[in-house]
């Protein structure tokens, strides 16, 4: 075949392969190709706030809303800005016992951000060592656990979360544990399916003919070249974890009011919408929905980034 | 007689993050009726955005800068947007390079047939279907019926392509571009569809611009050839100068570098260095780091210098003998 | 065609079989129903006998193929609360929650589908970006906080709509529906929304990431090259591409639509299955529990069945593989 003038056929001197990226240049990388754009920009800083915030809850607001010898039932349903026997302005407000709303909603995030991160980070620990197994052995391992996995993924995660939660009851380690049921499968997917891609790869081959261990050859080649993939799921189902336990508890199934999220607290304040307390359940809302839109739109610019149809 | 195609100082110009980029640059050519011209050059020559350009099927952020595309004499270039619509597929048509992702994977042959047939033409479908046979004959498949009712994946690669080409024959058009039109195919499925093309051109006196980086190709198929080096037309001849007597050091280097014309067992020629980047061309002949005859006024805009009929652009063309 | 038809059915029918087991073992670790049902007061004889009325004595295997062998006697137990069948509860139940189904997925669909084509045909328009924009929120934000603002903007401080519960039923052919009077739109059209919400969202993705993907596939630049109008490549070339996967995913989400309504059931106060098994869940009704949860297994492995079908029909590329 004369196939004459590709480049390649007609290059005498071939130039010095471009020299080996280090890790910080490749995040140096990632993080010009993520600030292209302000909105996630914005989206990190929200959650770098709401995530400081939370931790620091203790230090920054006026009241801690579960011991229940500072509350006073003379300040319930105070409405936002109200001065209570405290002697500080309710900025939200007050719910039904008299709770600092602020208070109770930065105390909540707390509660959320915990279970969202530690469901977020088991789930994808399981899926990982699924997928990774499933990949690595192939075989009947392999069929027999992404079959379970896709009958788990065509089943949604409300569902198998209710059902879990229904057997194990309430607590924040139950609702933990539901949640990683729930959403392991998404992880174990994609590890799968990028790990299979790169099983077929030589470089696994050549691996597996040394005489490593095999949980080293899974975990030191396969997985660094999965990961990019799970990154953009990890962010987005750390989202999901959130609203799905939010979700959970405004059905009363998740957690008590002893331990309250931000699902909680709109729960018990659904109760008192049509009393007109609007602020019991928008103001905890308000704090779900932008830390849930927020990741949501830090993993979609991540996801752009990583994309490798969008290199330059 | 006007010719078939006339194109003259087309310029296409890419505006992108990096900067703009003039993929087609001054580029001029006349094509007669039921002649073949090969338009040759590397990927990123700017052969490909010409057959486009002419087309006036250029997107954002790409746009047909300048130049005269008169086809039959009258210049498309002034059309709206509507009219344009109406030239394509009518007087110019186009075959595209693989013929997999040219059809619709799930719509019938037939069907993608007779669209292309009533959108010129008002027929009933049943009409446009016979159209569609008789081209499909034309073109030698057989059993055209039958091929009609099948999807794009139940026929062959060299199959599709003539189901393509086709389509393009469908409304007689003046010009067809064939952009890397065999490049996917086997040698064997390229040769048949290229005598067919040559008998084409001969029997519909359409005019045929063959767009393709192997100049291999077009050394057996092509009345003319132009030489195209980033973005400029640098060599312009009929098949025989430019093939037997190259003038251009670039064109030399191209033939030079194909293996059947190659003495065997001596190594093979090859250009120095790599096709130029369009952003970042050297000032001057953009041939200019990888010639062996480069001097210091190649710095400066080559001059247009025609022998015979036969045009090179260069400061240092070599001697015909 | 048959020999797939039939490996996908016995597919089907084992995996129906290992979930109602999972689920029936599952359910009947959650605590015990009986001191929920009875008076703490109730004597020891009176518990006895409900124990053994509702087969709670057997060993735990017993129990479950008894479950079975009712089950295929279209009995699927009582519910230790309501103290009805539960085949009746839910058949009961079941009306509403299909209709707010069917309605919410009409609206996600006709609002979606064109949105979403249009933001991928002009992807770097106003309206697209703002389209898109209002994807991600339909699919980011939770289901039952959407719910309860449209409750807190249409009921209480506009008060157009009623904020729970359904509305008048009326005949409609031979069944009874409250899509056949006004008051029952009323009650149907704010949850129906709130339901719609996350599958438009992804919808307009979905067909927005296929549009895009198809105007720069060669075929279109082909058809452009014809002389075919945008118009018709859209419809004729486009729509006909990217309807594989959106009626693909489309339908695999009906499941997931059914699921959800559990939540926008629960915020509406809409008597349908979802609210029941909420109900069930915390007053630990065991048979109504199971019943609905094996319901919804045997109805999702439908659907995919359905849905694999459909695919198969809809692409000639893969009839051809799995054909005769």
């Amino acid at each position: 075949m004369t196939d004459t003038l590709t480049p390649e056929s007609n290059v005498t001197a071939v130039p010095a392969a471009p020299p080996a990226e280090t890790r910080v240049m490749r995040l140096r990388n990632f993080w010009s190709d993520y600030r292209q754009s302000w909105v996630a920009i914005a989206a990190l800083i929200v959650i770098v706030a709401l995530v400081l915030g939370a931790f620091f809850a203790p230090f920054l607001v006026p009241q801690d809303p579960y011991d229940l010898a500072k509350l006073d039932w003379l300040d319930a349903f105070l409405p936002p800005g109200t001065e209570g026997s405290g002697g500080y302005a309710h900025v939200l407000g007050t719910d039904n016992a008299g709770r600092d709303m602020l208070s109770a909603i930065f105390y909540g995030l707390r509660t959320s951000f915990v279970i969202g991160i530690s469901a977020g980070a088991l789930a994808l620990a399981v899926g990982i060592t699924v997928g990774l197994t499933a990949a690595y052995f192939g075989g009947r391992i392999e069929a027999l656990l992404m079959r379970i996995v896709d009958l788990q993924l065509s089943m949604p995660a409300i569902l198998l979360a209710l059902v879990m939660v229904a057997m194990l009851g309430q607590g924040i380690p139950q609702i933990i544990f539901a949640l990683v049921v729930a959403q392991y499968a998404y992880f174990a997917r994609t590890t799968h399916g990028a790990a299979s891609v790169e099983r077929r790869k030589d470089y696994i081959e050549a691996a597996r003919s040394t005489p490593l261990p095999t949980w080293r050859v899974m975990f030191k080649h396969l997985l660094p070249n999965v990961l990019p993939p799970l990154i953009v799921v990890a962010t987005v189902q750390v989202a999901s974890a959130i609203s799905l336990e939010a979700t959970l508890s405004f059905l009363g199934v998740g957690l008590p009011l002893t331990e309250p999220s931000l699902g909680t607290l709109i729960s018990n304040g659904f109760k008192y919408i049509h009393a007109g307390r609007y602020w019991l359940s928008i103001y905890p809302g308000i704090f779900l929905m932008i830390t849930v839109v927020a990741i949501n739109l830090v993993g979609d610019q991540v996801r752009n980034v990583l994309d490798p149809r969008n290199s330059r | 007689m006007t010719a078939a195609l006339e194109v003259k100082g087309l310029t296409t110009r890419f505006d992108t993050r990096g900067g703009a980029v003039t993929a087609v640059n001054d580029v001029s050519f006349t094509v007669e009726k039921g002649r073949i011209l090969g338009l040759v050059g590397e990927s990123g020559s700017g052969k490909s955005v010409t057959g486009f350009s002419i087309m006036g099927l250029i997107d954002a952020p790409g746009e047909v800068r300048a130049g005269q595309v008169l086809v039959d004499g009258s210049d498309l270039r002034g059309l709206s947007d509507e009219d344009m619509r109406k030239m394509r597929g009518s007087k110019v048509a186009m075959v595209f390079q693989d013929p997999m992702m040219t059809l619709n994977p799930v719509l019938r042959v037939g069907d993608q047939m007779a669209m292309a047939v009533r959108v010129h033409r008002k027929m009933s479908k049943n009409a446009a279907l016979e159209e569609a046979r008789k081209a499909l004959e034309t073109v030698g498949i057989p059993s055209p019926a039958e091929r009609l009712k099948a999807y794009p994946h139940q026929l062959s690669g060299g199959m599709r392509q003539r189901v393509a080409i086709a389509m393009a024959l469908l409304h007689s058009p003046s010009v067809i571009i064939a952009d890397e039109a065999t490049t996917a195919l086997d040698v064997s499925i390229q040769g048949q569809i290229l005598a067919e093309v040559r008998e084409l051109a001969d029997n519909t006196g359409a005019a045929i611009v063959w767009i393709t980086h192997d100049l291999a190709v077009v050394s057996s198929l092509a009345d003319d050839i132009c030489v195209m080096y980033a973005g400029r037309i640098v060599e312009r001849g009929t098949a025989a100068q430019v093939i037997g007597q190259p003038r251009h050091p670039y064109t030399k280097g191209l033939l030079e570098s194909i293996p059947a014309l190659h003495e065997p067992g001596t190594p093979l020629p090859q250009i120095p260095g790599s096709t130029p980047q369009l952003s970042r061309l050297p000032q001057g002949c953009p041939f200019r780091p990888r010639c062996p005859r480069a001097t210091e006024i190649c710095a400066k805009t080559p001059p247009e210098d025609t022998v015979d009929g036969q045009t090179v652009l260069c400061h240092h063309p070599l001697e015909r003998s | 065609m048959f020999g797939y038809l039939v490996g996908r059915l016995s597919q089907a029918v084992v995996v129906v079989f290992v979930m109602s087991i999972i689920v029936f073992v599952g359910v009947y670790a959650i605590g015990n129903p009986i001191d929920v049902m009875i008076d703490p007061g109730a004597t020891a004889e009176i518990r006895e006998n409900l124990i053994r009325q509702y087969g709670l004595d057997q060993p735990l295997w017993r129990q479950y193929f008894t479950f079975v062998g009712n089950v295929f006697q279209g009995d699927l137990g009582r519910s230790m609360v309501y103290n009805t069948s539960v085949t009746g509860l839910v058949f009961s139940r079941l009306p509403a929650t299909v209709e707010l189904v069917l309605v919410s997925v009409t609206i996600a669909a006709v609002i979606g589908i064109p949105a979403g084509l249009y933001a991928g045909y002009k992807p770097d328009g106003i309206a697209a970006k703002l389209i898109m924009a209002l994807s991600v929120l339909g699919f980011s934000v939770p289901t039952f906080w959407i719910g309860m603002l449209l409750i807190m903007a249409f009921a209480v401080e506009l008060g157009w709509l009623p904020s729970g519960g359904r509305g008048e039923v009326a005949e409609f052919l031979w069944f009874k529906t409250s899509l056949a009077t006004s008051d029952g739109w009323a009650h149907v059209i704010m949850p129906a929304i709130n339901l719609s919400l996350f599958k438009m969202g992804l919808l307009i993705r979905l067909t927005r990431a296929g549009m895009v993907e198809a105007m720069g596939a060669e075929y279109v630049r082909f058809a452009r090259a014809q002389g075919l109008p945008d118009r018709q490549i859209v419809f004729s070339h486009i729509l006909r591409n990217i309807s594989i996967p959106v009626i693909t995913v489309f339908g695999l989400e009906l499941g997931s639509t059914l699921a959800f309504a559990v939540v926008t059931e629960t915020v509406f106060n809409w008597p349908g299955v979802g609210k029941l098994i909420i109900d069930s869940i915390l007053t630990l009704d065991r048979p109504v529990m199971v019943s609905y949860l094996v319901m919804v297994v045997i109805l999702f492995v439908l659907i995919n069945l359905i849905v694999d079908l459909i695919y198969a029909r809809l692409d000639p590329r893969v009839r051809l593989k799995g054909g005769s």
